[in-house]
């Protein structure tokens, strides 16, 4: 992995200060989430390896531009921290969250859950097999199970 | 009205193509590109995702540090997905080289204006995204030194070229990117053991 796209994130706060300080890779902020998409597939396109750390908001930013993955069989890594599934107190989060599986499933992308932290590195080794020796796209879904829900302290305020 | 005809702007800005690894923004660029490589190897374009092309020519770009990458789009495919003209100034890889072709229209579409028909600067966006090498092309006279800059200006650079509504060249090329990507990474392949 030489590449690490990102849109910043609470969830993969640690993963994305230790791609920025990692002088094997290279950590590249983005403005929304489907430039990742493109950058993975240029990536491959010179031989090397790039993985997206985006929110499951960002999922929905990403649609049309997944398309490239299905069209061209291009291998593909992304690990998406949840937002609006287990605890979580922002109504807004909902919907997207709720849809994320089913809008990458539509788009061909294959999705392993995590919810427990000794399930991180398997399914994330997993996932890396899926895309880089059976070609698949594949997103790791990170489960506010296992990253925790953001703490909202009134009902339908912020 | 922009009076460049496409037809000789692209292929004297971007000049030998080999020299070049080529990402082509859908519509247009795509037959700009067609027209002038074919089916080649090292040209990876597009027929869909609208917006990709300057973030896969970033990727690129990092990926293959000591080869020129050159990303040539339009101007409605790039502003599909401006932020990344922010993205590439960050990430400043030196090896990177955008040319947008402006023609003012959707071409794809029944030529309804765009946005930049109508007041919006491309040139300048990228400017106040922080790309530090901008220009833009409206004569033929301005087409060798912009062409230099593509080619040898420490990157990341950023070209616009405005060209008149008048069609792309008329190139068939090949619809199936997996065969593109197959071509494109076996070509780099056979560089690296050469």
């Amino acid at each position: 992995m030489t590449q690490i796209a990102y849109v910043p994130d609470a969830g993969h706060a640690h993963l994305i200060a230790r791609a920025v300080a990692d002088p094997e890779v290279t950590a590249v902020p983005l403005t929304t989430e489907e430039e990742g998409v493109g950058l993975a597939v240029g990536a491959d396109l010179g031989g090397a390896r790039a993985v997206l750390l985006m929110q499951s908001s960002g999922v929905g930013n990403t649609v049309n531009h997944l398309s490239l993955l299905k069209v061209g069989h291009f291998p593909f890594v992304t690990l998406v921290s949840m937002r609006g599934d287990f605890g979580e107190g922002n109504p807004w989060q909902y919907p997207m969250g709720e849809a994320t599986r089913t809008v990458l499933e539509a788009m061909g992308v294959m999705c392993l859950d995590v919810g427990r932290p000794e399930e991180v590195v398997p399914v994330a080794e997993a996932a890396f097999t899926s895309a880089y020796t059976g070609g698949r796209a594949v997103a790791v879904l990170l489960s506010q199970r296992l990253i925790g829900a953001k703490h909202f302290p009134e009902p339908g305020r912020a | 009205m922009p009076e460049l005809d496409r037809k000789l702007a692209v292929p004297a800005l971007v000049g030998r193509h080999q020299d070049y690894l080529i990402v082509g923004g859908l519509g247009g660029p795509s037959k700009d590109l067609s027209a002038l490589i074919g089916d080649g190897p090292n040209l990876f374009s597009m027929s869909g995702a609208m917006g990709a092309a300057t973030p896969i020519g970033l990727g690129l770009a990092l990926a293959r540090p000591r080869r020129r990458v050159l990303v040539v789009t339009g101007e409605g495919e790039l502003l599909m997905n401006v932020g990344a003209l922010a993205t590439v100034a960050l990430a400043a890889p030196d090896n990177l080289a955008i040319l947008v072709v402006d023609n003012e229209v959707y071409g794809e579409t029944g030529n309804q204006q765009s946005h930049t028909g109508r007041g919006t600067d491309l040139a300048a966006m990228a400017a106040g995204a922080g790309v530090a090498r901008v220009s833009t092309v409206r004569s033929e006279a301005e087409i060798p030194a912009a062409a230099a800059e593509l080619r040898d200006a420490q990157g990341p650079v950023f070209v616009v070229v405005k060209v008149s509504a008048a069609d792309p060249p008329a190139a068939p090329r090949d619809m199936d990117a997996a065969a593109c990507r197959t071509r494109f990474r076996a070509a780099l392949d056979r560089e690296a053991e050469e």
